[in-house]
C-alpha cells in the first residue's frame, strides 16, 4: 500500500508498505530516518517515541497506514531547520550533551522528544522549571540502561531553565 | 571531585584546554542528540536482504532431519542455510571453541540457532523460518546446575570425548572448570572441623543470584557486505573487533584478512557483546547470496541472542572471634555456564580469587564450580564472577555482624584490607586500598531527611509503590544497608592483553592536528572522549579527531573488565610520547635547542613547543611544515599468572577496583515494595580522567546493581526463559532509581597509565548487597536471594509447581 504523511514539516510517500510495517518501521527502513530508535518494539522503552500530530507516542506501537494524512515530528526534526553546518541544536539537544546524559545514545533520541513535550507542557505554557518528581514521572516511559538516570534528569532541568530564561528575557540563553 | 589546575608555561597565554582531568564534550554527542549517529541497526544498502534465525523451541534434542525445501521455495527469499552450509570450522567460542555456528547433532538450548535465512523483507524471513521442517527427539534437559557440578550419575551436556578437554581448568564431565582455593591451616590439610574449633562464633549461609540480562537498548545487529576479493566487510557492533575476527574467519575458511570488521554505532554491551551472535551468519549469507544481508533481532530474540550472567548458589560460612576478627572463611559457590563455555572459565577465575571479598582471613577454603547445563549460556556481564560473590560475602559480613552485635561498618573496618595486604590467591594487593577510610566516608555521608520530618500526607511518587498509590504511608519502615566490594580490573590469568594505537600530528589548515585511530570499541562509556583528551595533554594539540574504530589498526583489546581508559589509554599515551620524541629531535635537529638539552625540559602546549628555561620555542605549525608524524604503539600491562589449579595460588590480576556504598530504602512491608531513597557511593579511581563521565559510570552501574537487587531476574524454569520481553523483565525506570551522591577518591595506582583503575564495574558489585542489607535492615528478614522479591519481604512461599 501507499502511506503519505508529513514527517518534520516534509510531505512524504512510501510505497510498497507492507500493511503490518509500523511506523517506526517505516521512518527507519523507507524513508531515511533511522533517529527513533529500535530497541524493544513492543512499546515499554520509548526508544522510538515521536510526536504524532503533537501528541507523544511510540512509533513501534502506530500501524504505518495509521500515520496517513497526519503530522509526525521526529528527532531529527528537532534541531532548527535549515543547512547542515549551520543548524543549532535544540535547547533540549544541546543540554543533554552539555550534562553527559548521553552515553550509547539509544534511549536519547526518545527522551529528547518526551523531554521536548515536558518543556512544552509547562514552560512553554508560561508555568515553572518542572520539578524532579515531574520530570521522573513524565519520563516513567523511557528507558535507560547506562546513565542511571541522573544526568539525564540534569540535563532536563538545564534545558527547561534555558528555555524559561529565553522566555523570559526574549533573548537566547 | 578533585579538579585539575595547570600552571601556564612562561610565553604561553593559556594550556592546552579538554585535557584530562576536565570534562569536555563528547566527539559523537551532537550527532547522537540529532539522530544521525549510525548504529549496527540503522545500516542500509539499496539491494541488501534481511537474515533471520531459526532458533531450537527445545532445551535438549537430538536433531534427526532439517528440510528446508518449503522455505526456499517462498518468493523473495534468497537462500536458507543449514550447518551443512558452514564453509569452515563449525565450532567458535570466546575461551573454549564449543559452539556451534548453526546446530548439529544436537540442540543444547532453547534458542540455539538452527537455520539462518535471506529474504527481501523481514517478514519475508520470519515467515521462511516458519517453513523449515526440523525433526527433533527430545532429551531430558539437564537444568539443575549444582547435580551437574557434582552428581557424576549426571547426564552429560556434551558427549564424552567431543570437545578437547582444557587440564589447567580441571574441566571433567559437566564441569567447564573447577576451581580451588586452600590457604592457611586448609592449605595444610586442616578439615572444616578443626578450623572451626579456632573461631568464637560461626555463622553460615546460602544465597543465590538469579540470571541478569544486560538488557542493552541496541539490539544485534548489523551488516555483511560481499567484496569482490572474495571477503566480507562487516559493520558491527560489538566490544572486540579482533576477537570477533578470530572467531569469525575460520568459520567463513577465510584468512582473517579477508574478513575486515568495522565498528558501527553499539547501543550499549555491558558483557553481552563479548560473544558473537549474528556476525557469522550475516557473512555467510552475504557470501552466498553476493548481496549485503542485514541483521536485526528483536528484543524477544535478543534474550536468546546473547548470554546472561551466571546465575549462582553460594554457601559461606565464616568464624570470627569475640572481638570480630575473622578466623577461616569456606565458600563453595556454583555458577550455571548454560549449554556453552563463552566466558566462564575466566568468570570462575573471578568467583573464586575474589571469593572472600576485600577482607583480611588467615584460613580459607574455596571450591568454584562453572558448569554445562541446558539453560541458556551464560558468559559476560559488568562485574561478572565478582558480583555473585560480593552479594554472598557481604551479606555474610551482615550476619556475622549481627550474629557479633557489632555495628556492621565496624565489623568491616576491623577486617578490611589495605595496601600491602594479601588477597586469598596469595597475591599482594601493591597499590592503594584505603578500604576503611571509605567506609567511613559512606558513613558520614548526610543521610536523606527522616519520613517523620517530612509534610503529611506524603507524595505517592516519594513511597514505595509511587503513582500505584498503594500506600499514604503507612507500614512504610526505612532501612540503611552497606556493601563494598573488590574488583580485578583489565584481563586476568596469565593472558597477555594489550591495545594498540596510531597517532598522527600534521598541520591541517594551519593548524597542528591530531588523528588517533584504534579498534576499541566505544560502547557509551565514552572512551572515544578519553582518547582525545589523553591526545590533547600529551601533544598539546586541542585539535583532535578520533578515526572509527576498525580492523585496519591493531587489537585493541576487549571493551571489557573496565580495561580500556587503562589499556587503550595506555596505548594512546604512548604513542603520543613517541610523536613527541620526533618533535623534540626535530627541534634539536633545527637547532633551537643545544645539543644535549634534555627532553624533560621541552613539553608542547598550546600548539606550540616549550622550553622549561626560555618559554616558548616554536610552534607545531612552523616546526613541521608539510610534514606528518606518525606513530603506532601497543600497550601491554604487566604480566600475570594462572591460579595453580590444586591450590588457587598466583598473582592472577592486574589490578583491583573497590566500591562502597550506602543504600537508604523504604519498605512497604505489607506489599513487599521497595524505593530505594538514596544509594551513594565512595569509590576510588586512582585518577580522574572525566570527571562527568566518570559519574556516569558510577551512577549506571550502581543503577544496574539496583536492578539485580530488587527487580531483574530471567525466570527460567526446565531450560525455558518465560520473561523474554522488557513486559516481562525489568530493568529501572527513572522512577525505580534513586538520587546518587558519589565521593571519588584518586590514590593513584603507580603501575597504571597516570595512575587510573578503571571504574565501570565496581559500583555494580557493592549495590547490590547495599541495597539488599537496607531492606533486611528495615524488614528483618533474611533476603538470601537476589533480585529480593515481594513474597521474601512479606514472608509468604512462592507459589509451587
Amino acid at each position: 500500500m501507499r502511506v503519505s504523511f508529513e514527517v518534520n514539516g516534509h510531505e512524504v510517500t512510501a510505497d510498497n508498505v507492507w500493511p503490518g510495517e509500523s511506523l517506526l518501521y517505516v521512518l527507519r527502513e523507507r524513508l531515511g530516518l533511522p533517529g527513533s530508535k529500535n530497541a524493544c518494539e513492543q512499546g515499554e522503552c520509548g526508544s522510538c517515541t515521536v510526536y504524532l500530530d503533537g501528541v507523544t507516542v511510540c512509533s513501534c506501537l502506530v500501524a504505518a497506514g495509521q500515520a496517513q494524512g497526519r503530522a509526525v515530528r521526529t528527532v531529527e526534526g528537532l534541531a532548527e531547520s535549515g543547512d547542515l553546518a549551520e543548524r543549532r541544536l535544540s535547547p533540549v539537544q544541546e543540554a543533554f550533551v552539555e550534562a553527559g546524559a548521553v552515553q550509547c545514545g539509544f534511549c536519547t533520541p526518545g527522551l529528547l522528544v518526551q523531554t521536548d513535550d515536558l518543556i512544552e507542557r509547562t514552560v512553554g505554557q508560561g508555568g515553572g522549571v518542572p520539578d524532579e518528581a515531574e520530570i521522573r514521572e513524565h519520563l516513567a516511559g523511557n528507558l535507560c540502561r547506562c546513565t542511571g538516570y541522573e544526568k539525564i534528569i540534569d540535563a532536563v532541568r538545564l534545558a527547561a531553565e534555558r528555555t524559561a530564561a529565553q522566555r523570559d528575557g526574549g533573548g537566547p540563553a | 571531585m578533585a579538579s585539575t589546575s595547570t600552571r601556564a608555561p612562561v610565553g604561553l597565554s593559556s594550556v592546552t584546554r579538554d585535557g584530562i582531568g576536565a570534562s569536555p564534550r563528547r566527539p559523537d554527542g551532537t550527532l547522537k542528540v540529532t539522530g544521525e549517529f549510525a548504529y549496527s541497526s540503522d545500516m542500509w544498502m539499496e539491494d541488501m536482504l534481511w537474515g533471520a534465525t531459526l532458533r531450537s523451541p527445545h532445551p535438549h534434542a537430538e536433531i534427526l532431519g532439517i528440510d528446508v525445501s518449503g522455505a526456499l521455495r517462498l518468493p523473495g527469499v534468497y537462500a536458507v542455510l543449514t550447518h551443512e552450509d558452514v564453509p569452515g570450522e563449525k565450532r567458535y567460542g570466546l575461551e573454549y571453541r564449543d559452539q556451534p555456528v548453526l546446530a548439529f547433532g544436537k540442540v543444547r538450548y532453547k534458542g540455539e540457532p538452527v537455520a539462518i535465512v535471506a529474504a527481501d523483507h523481514p517478514e519475508t524471513a520470519r515467515r521462511a523460518l516458519e517453513r523449515i521442517k526440523v525433526d527433533y527427539r527430545v532429551l531430558e534437559p539437564v537444568s539443575d546446575a549444582r547435580r551437574a557440578a557434582l552428581d557424576p550419575d549426571c547426564p552429560l551436556v556434551h558427549e564424552e570425548g567431543s570437545l578437547p578437554l582444557h587440564e589447567e581448568h580441571n574441566q571433567r564431565g559437566n564441569r567447564v572448570r573447577y576451581q580451588p582455593i586452600r590457604t592457611g591451616a586448609f592449605a595444610d590439610g586442616a578439615s572444616v572441623e578443626e578450623v572451626r574449633a579456632l573461631a568464637d562464633v560461626v555463622v553460615t549461609g546460602e544465597y543465590e543470584v538469579g540470571m541478569q540480562d544486560q538488557a542493552f537498548l541496541g539490539p544485534e545487529s548489523g551488516l555483511a557486505v560481499p567484496a569482490e576479493d572474495g571477503g566480507v566487510d562487516l559493520y558491527i557492533a560489538t566490544q572486540w573487533l579482533h576477537v570477533d575476527q578470530r572467531q569469525i574467519a575460520p568459520c567463513l575458511g577465510l584468512p582473517a584478512d579477508k574478513v575486515r570488521l568495522t565498528l558501527a554505532g553499539v547501543g550499549g554491551a555491558f558483557g553481552a557483546r563479548e560473544d558473537l551472535s549474528m556476525q557469522i551468519h550475516a557473512c555467510m549469507l552475504a557470501l552466498h547470496t553476493g548481496k549485503p544481508v542485514k541483521f536485526v533481532y528483536n528484543r524477544e530474540e535478543s534474550f536468546f541472542g546473547h548470554v546472561h550472567r551466571h546465575p549462582a548458589t553460594m554457601r559461606y560460612e565464616h568464624g570470627a572471634k569475640r572481638d570480630g576478627t575473622l578466623v577461616y572463611a569456606t565458600m563453595e559457590i556454583v555458577l550455571d555456564g548454560g549449554a556453552y563455555a563463552s566466558a566462564t572459565p575466566a568468570v570462575v577465575g573471578v568467583a573464586s580469587s575474589l571469593g572472600i571479598g576485600p577482607y583480611e582471613v588467615p584460613h580459607v577454603s574455596v571450591d568454584a564450580y562453572g558448569v554445562y547445563t541446558t539453560n541458556p549460556p551464560c558468559g559476560a556481564m559488568r562485574g561478572f564472577g565478582a558480583v555473585q560473590a560480593c552479594f554472598g560475602y557481604e551479606s555474610q559480613m551482615d550476619r556475622l555482624a549481627a550474629e557479633l552485635g557489632m555495628d556492621p561498618v565496624d565489623l568491616r573496618i576491623k577486617n578490611a584490607v589495605s595496601q600491602g595486604s594479601r588477597i586469598i590467591t596469595g597475591q599482594e594487593i601493591d597499590m592503594p586500598m584505603p578500604m576503611a577510610e571509605m567506609l567511613r566516608r559512606a558513613r558520614e555521608m548526610p543521610l536523606p531527611p527522616d519520613r517523620s520530618s517530612l509534610p503529611a500526607p506524603s507524595d505517592p511518587r516519594t513511597l514505595p509503590g509511587g503513582v500505584a498509590n498503594t500506600s499514604h504511608g503507612e507500614g512504610i519502615v526505612r532501612g540503611i544497608g552497606y556493601g563494598v566490594g573488590l574488583k580485578n580490573l583489565c584481563f586476568s590469568e596469565g593472558f597477555d592483553d594489550y591495545s594498540t594505537a596510531r597517532v598522527r600530528l600534521e598541520v591541517v589548515g594551519g593548524e597542528p592536528a591530531v588523528t588517533v585511530h584504534t579498534a576499541a570499541a566505544e560502547v557509551g562509556q565514552g572512551l572515544v572522549t578519553v582518547k582525545g583528551q589523553i591526545a590533547r595533554t600529551e601533544l598539546g594539540v586541542e585539535r583532535v579527531t578520533i578515526l572509527p574504530s576498525d580492523t585496519r589498526v591493531g587489537s585493541a583489546g576487549s571493551s571489557s573488565a573496565s580495561r580500556q581508559s587503562y589499556m587503550t589509554g595506555g596505548a594512546v599515551k604512548t604513542a603520543c610520547e613517541a610523536v613527541r620524541e620526533r618533535v623534540f629531535a626535530l627541534v634539536r635537529e633545527r637547532g633551537l635547542v643545544e645539543d644535549g638539552h634534555p627532553d624533560a625540559l621541552l613539553s608542547l602546549s598550546g600548539g606550540k613547543v616549550v622550553s622549561a628555561a626560555e618559554g616558548v620555542l616554536i610552534s607545531l605549525a612552523d616546526l613541521l611544515g608539510g610534514e606528518a608524524i606518525e606513530e603506532t604503539r601497543e600497550y601491554h600491562h604487566r604480566p600475570t599468572q594462572m591460579l595453580d589449579p590444586s591450590r588457587g595460588q598466583g598473582s592472577s590480576h592486574t589490578q583491583f577496583g573497590m566500591c562502597v556504598h550506602r543504600a537508604v530504602v523504604d519498605v512497604d512491608v505489607e506489599l513487599g515494595l521497595v524505593k530505594v531513597v538514596a544509594l551513594d557511593a565512595v569509590q576510588d579511581v586512582g585518577k580522574v580522567m572525566h570527571p562527568q563521565q566518570l559519574a556516569g559510570q558510577i551512577q549506571g552501574a550502581s543503577a544496574q546493581g539496583l536492578g539485580l537487587a530488587l527487580m531483574e531476574e530471567i525466570q527460567v524454569h526446565d531450560g525455558v526463559i518465560r520473561n523474554p520481553s522488557f513486559t516481562d523483565y525489568l530493568i529501572p525506570t527513572i522512577l525505580d532509581t534513586p538520587p546518587m551522591r558519589i565521593d571519588v577518591l584518586e590514590h593513584p595506582d603507580p603501575h597504571a597509565p597516570y595512575g587510573l583503575r578503571g571504574a565501570g564495574e565496581p559500583p555494580t558489585l557493592s549495590s547490590t548487597p547495599a541495597i539488599v542489607a537496607a531492606v533486611r535492615n528495615a524488614t528483618g528478614r533474611p533476603l538470601t536471594h537476589a533480585p529480593v522479591r515481594p513474597e521474601d519481604i512479606v514472608g509468604i512461599d512462592p507459589p509451587q509447581g
